[in-house]
């Protein structure tokens, strides 16, 4: 079936020609090959609407890549670009445009340069954390790569997609750690960004910005062009990693507590990825909540009066925070006391010291740790979907909501009332309390996952509600940080400044560089003329 | 004559087995680049999945059973199961997939083809 708006001689002729780009074998038409490139967590799972592939095409190299671009811009068939199509949950390996061309990069997986002097790699699309890692570990290198949870995607899409880990907020940010990037535009054009765009430059991963406008970020969560190659910085391995949980007494000193913790992380004393937690609302990594607080926070929320003075009456601490160390013992011990100094503003806090370990790590500290914050790559994240004797009867996987908050105490408490209210109002299991995480040094992430199924009624309803908290969330200044194409333009109809000034710019921007509109067709919310003027 | 062809057949029957040694040794290479970091030993989602599933009638771990013939985990592979999603040509190509099914399968005690 071909593309929409392409005739089948065309699609036939374009098929041929990225046969003589990348191969025969390399082509991908059947049916059954095709069914491959299908979003395993589609919310749209076997309905008419499901985003699905009509081909895939599998580069090796650059030249290739530039090969199936030309031919593409050729005959107009749209190609939607993917790394290693491992973003489960923000959409797979599916295209936003059904009948789009996949351009699957993962077999461009060469790891070009890693530099323990610079701190650094240089990557292709389809290498993956695992293999970063790896190749680190083999080499016997002292440096960590920041992972997010499922380890094998890439570290050229998570990052393109905006994505996050859990070291130091220099690297935790993926797109931010970023140093240099070689894009093939719609006409095959080869770009590199940076210092990059000298010939000869000797530091393409050490200087981001090169001169003149810094265009790395049109080329993230956007349909701009083909990246076939990024640089990012790595961490130095440390010398060591302390955790310490401060914990506060009264429901109000989530206030204070959130202050003095961004304090501390945006003076550079807490340079690992805080964990907010309550020990008397249990949770993840929490004790487990007493039967009569679920019941009061059941009747009157988490303001109940009765809940404040239970946890009062009983010396449970309301709130807490694990703040996380890396660097020499000393110099850790040292921030971990003024930490402590300064959380003691809050009358009654008490502290207590976790995790210490110095590095390697023995292996019994291998299997015992959260990998991800030791730099180490893994899926055991999916322990959270995946059959257990927690959840016996798993679904079929999950997509994330996942609004920015304001980074405060107040914050955290309006966004729980709006969403119990919405989760009420739109008959979502109830909320009683979630804490948001910490990715980002100046913002909060709330994420809620929303369960697929493969029953149609179910994801229905789930696609409805998932648009509405998005609307919901937009009415109090809240928006998402990254969504599944399913959902980006209604989250994209959010971002609506001055009638949607920033769209129409993105809008002028995709017509200018790629005036035929073939890259991710929809991608972010951002659509080529011709299919706009279809919509409209 | 006759010992021209027990020769003969030994022969082919040493290459027959030197290269289902290759294809498993390769597909326990598979199984540890793509499958071990969910379905190898310890906490892992794929391994407790198993045990919750099987609960010790069946072992949890993958490269312990002897009843998964190669089109059983073909399937798994390309079709996916429950969160676990399929896997595409340009991760495990066709040639990998059936060292990696012979690999899973060469316990079994009814034929592994």
């Amino acid at each position: 079936m071909p593309p929409p708006g392409v005739n089948a001689k065309d699609f036939s002729d374009a098929l041929k020609q990225f046969e003589e780009a990348v191969g025969k074998e390399w082509v991908f038409t059947s049916d059954e090959d095709v069914a491959l490139y299908r979003d395993a967590y589609s919310p749209f799972w076997g309905e008419p609407e499901e985003r699905v592939a009509s081909a895939a095409v599998a580069p090796y190299t650059v030249e290739q890549v530039q090969a199936v671009m030309k031919a593409a811009n050729e005959y107009k068939i749209p190609v939607y670009p993917i790394s290693t199509g491992k973003n489960l949950g923000y959409g797979g390996s599916a295209p936003n445009l059904s009948g789009s061309v996949v351009l699957d990069l993962k077999r461009m997986n060469r790891i070009l340069d890693v530099s323990e002097r610079n701190h650094s790699a240089l990557v292709e699309p389809g290498v993956s954390y695992f293999d970063l890692y790896r190749h680190i570990q083999e080499r016997k290198l002292k440096l960590w790569v920041d992972v997010p949870d499922p380890g094998w995607g890439s570290p050229v899409g998570n990052s393109l997609d905006h994505g996050g880990g859990y070291l130091q907020p220099m690297y935790r940010n993926h797109f931010d750690s970023h140093c240099g990037m070689e894009v093939v535009l719609a006409n095959g054009d080869l770009l590199r960004t940076g210092m990059g765009a000298m010939p000869g430059a000797q530091t393409w991963q050490q200087y981001k910005f090169g001169f003149g406008p810094w265009i790395d970020g049109m080329f993230s969560q956007s349909n701009f062009g083909v990246v076939t190659k990024m640089g990012f910085w790595l961490m130095p391995e440390p010398d060591a990693y302390l955790t310490g949980t401060v914990s506060v007494p009264k429901y109000e000193d989530l206030i204070p507590m959130i202050d003095i913790l961004t304090l501390l992380e945006n003076s550079g004393i807490s340079n690992g990825m805080p964990g907010l937690g309550s020990p008397i609302l249990g949770g993840f990594m929490m004790p487990q909540r007493a039967p009569e607080v679920t019941e009061m926070l059941q009747k009157d929320g988490v303001e109940s009066a009765s809940l404040h003075k239970y946890a009062q009456d009983r010396g449970i601490p309301f709130w807490s925070c694990t703040v996380k160390f890396y660097g020499p013992e000393k110099a850790i011990r040292a921030q971990w006391e003024y930490a402590q100094e300064k959380f003691s503003a809050i009358p009654g806090a008490k502290f207590k010291d976790d995790e210490f370990y110095k590095f390697p790590l023995t292996p019994d500290q291998f299997n015992k740790v959260h990998k991800p914050e030791m730099g180490i790559p893994s899926l055991e994240m999916f322990s959270i979907g995946a059959r257990s004797p927690y959840n016996p009867t798993p679904g079929q996987g999950h997509i994330w909501f996942s609004p920015i908050i304001p980074r405060t105490g107040e914050a955290v408490l309006e966004a729980n009332k709006v969403f119990a209210k919405a989760a009420k109002d739109f008959g979502l299991p109830l909320l009683s309390f979630s804490l948001p995480t910490t990715y980002w040094m100046r913002s909060f992430i709330f994420l809620f996952g929303f369960p697929i199924t493969h029953d149609i009624a179910t994801n229905k309803k789930n696609r409805e509600t998932f648009k509405q908290v998005v609307r919901v969330a937009a009415e109090h200044g809240w928006g998402e940080y990254r969504t599944a194409p399913a959902y980006q333009d209604a989250v994209m109809d959010t971002y609506s400044f001055n009638n949607h000034a920033l769209r129409r710019f993105h809008e002028t921007v995709k017509d200018a560089v790629d005036p035929n509109g073939i890259i991710s067709a929809g991608r972010y919310g951002i659509w080529p003329k011709h299919l706009r003027e279809t919509k409209a | 004559m006759k010992c021209l062809f027990a020769l003969t057949f030994l022969a082919l029957a040493g290459q027959g087995f030197a290269a289902d040694d290759a294809t498993i040794q390769k597909g326990e290479k598979v199984f540890d680049y793509w499958c071990a970091t969910c379905h190898g030993p310890g906490n892992l989602p794929g391994t407790v999945a198993l045990q919750t599933k099987y609960k010790g009638a069946k072992p949890a771990l993958l490269s312990e059973r002897t009843d998964l013939i190669p089109p059983v985990t073909k399937t798994f592979v390309r079709k996916g199961v429950s969160i676990m999603p399929f896997f595409r040509k340009t991760e495990i190509s066709d040639a990998d997939l059936d060292a990696l099914a012979a690999y899973i399968a060469r316990n079994n005690k009814a034929p592994t083809r």
